[in-house]
């Protein structure tokens, strides 16, 4: 999994608000050397969050990158280079992911993070919304009592 | 042979065996390649010469992927099955490989993908393979996760077997609902009795709060529509409530006329008091 990758991964654990950047547990990185491509990389740059790409650079162990960018730099060559390398050439291989809110491991094995999420965890689970139709049961519960007397009388 | 879907759920179905099945046959890979081309024909990503990020929703062996690659763009390729990512990984597939449940939502940060191509995947999301499973649900965290994460004015397409019309309409109802607008594009109407039939759902994602974007896409859309042999579009705009024609409403003198009617026709009518038609205080 690349840097790129990692830079859009967000964790969709249920209740997390704020699931970005996955924090990276690194046990192996490999490198791919990939085309370069600076028209790529000035139509990505706007998208890319920096600090987190920073963050994650120097955990894979490329310290190179500048602590902050603005599209000025884009200009130079050297600059353009770094940030190729770390967002498409570092590999994670084998590691994990951890989502920053809960902790939550996901596993990366032959570069494939595994983002499946147990079903207690999806924000949209099987099981019906709660609100709504527990406020319609009890309002209807309440009403079945006069109806019966009512028939009495 | 019947459909895959009724068979297995696709973490299952897609082992390692049919897994190998699926990407040996040259037929296959054959038919991939065209509709992906398609798909990428679909997208109508500027033609600037500048690679995008595009999504590669069941990506599978990355069948779909080489065709990205092919036209140079970087790609991110999510599929349930392991199975068939270990053989995406085998036959060096440029993109990443992400392993997961699109019927989970897409973890991704918004607004940052330009376009998504999806190849046989969405009506994999209308069974219930589990009890947890509730097909609407699913459809709903798909595509509302799926519009989140796309760029402004991005694209994506869904090339499904439909295996009704009304699953048809249930999976576009989902995409409607999530915010996109688009439509049905029938490829081979001729070919409806056999099984490969196949459309692609084209929607694109306009926000709704900018109507030139929103008029220039249309105009995508009917260009488009001229191409294909059937196409027939779905509106994303419910019509709009009737008003009222008159604010003020129907007074006193209205009211008094209708009862006289009713009594005239032998019905039993309340007298008329000083409390008939009586206007509510402003509070109420």
């Amino acid at each position: 999994m690349r840097l790129l990758t990692h830079n859009m991964l967000s964790s969709n654990i249920k209740g997390v608000t704020n699931g970005f950047p996955l924090r990276i547990e690194v046990q192996k990185v490999i490198e791919k050397p990939v085309d370069f491509n600076p028209d790529f990389l000035r139509h990505m740059f706007p998208m890319i969050d920096w600090n987190a790409l920073v963050e994650a650079s120097r955990t894979m162990g490329y310290p190179d990158l500048p602590d902050s960018a603005d599209a000025a730099m884009l200009d130079s060559d050297d600059f353009l280079q770094r940030f190729h390398h770390s967002l498409l050439e570092l590999h994670l291989e084998e590691g994990a992911l951890l989502c920053p809110e809960t902790g939550r491991r996901f596993p990366v094995t032959k570069g494939i993070p595994n983002m499946l999420l147990h079903e207690d965890e999806v924000e949209v689970s099987g099981a019906r919304a709660p609100g709504k139709l527990s406020g319609i049961a009890l309002f209807v519960l309440s009403l079945l009592p006069l109806h019966f007397f009512s028939h009495l009388q | 042979m019947s459909r895959p879907e009724v068979q297995a759920p696709p973490e299952i179905f897609y082992n390692d065996e049919e897994a190998r099945k699926y990407t040996s046959s040259s037929r296959i890979i054959q038919i991939q390649a065209k509709l992906s081309e398609r798909a990428l024909e679909l997208l109508a990503l500027p033609d600037d010469g500048v690679p995008r990020l595009l999504l590669d929703i069941g990506c599978g062996s990355g069948l779909s992927g080489e065709t990205l690659s092919e036209n140079g763009h970087q790609w991110i390729g999510l599929d349930i099955s392991q199975s068939m990512l270990s053989v995406a990984l085998e036959r060096e597939a440029e993109g990443d490989l992400i392993l997961g449940d699109m019927g989970q939502g897409l973890g991704f940060r918004p607004g940052v993908i330009d376009g998504a191509i999806s190849i046989s995947a969405v009506q994999w999301l209308c069974n219930a393979d589990k009890s947890s499973h509730e097909p609407r649900l699913r459809l709903k965290a798909f595509f509302g996760s799926l519009y989140r994460c796309l760029a402004r004015g991005a694209r994506a397409v869904f090339q499904v077997y439909p295996e009704s019309v009304a699953q048809r309409e249930l999976i576009l109802s989902f995409a409607m609902r999530a915010g996109f607008a688009g439509g049905v594009v029938v490829d081979f109407p001729h070919r409806i009795p056999c099984a490969h039939l196949w459309s692609t759902v084209l929607t694109t994602a306009t926000p709704k709060a900018i109507g030139a974007d929103e008029e220039s896409c249309s105009e995508d859309e009917t260009s488009e529509d001229e191409e294909n042999e059937t196409v027939c579009i779905s509106d994303r705009h419910r019509p709009r409530k009737k008003q009222k024609i008159t604010k003020k409403g129907k007074g006193r003198e209205w009211v008094l006329r209708k009862k006289e009617q009713m009594r005239k026709r032998g019905n039993v009518v309340p007298p008329n008091t000083k409390y008939t038609a009586r206007k509510r205080k402003a509070r109420f």
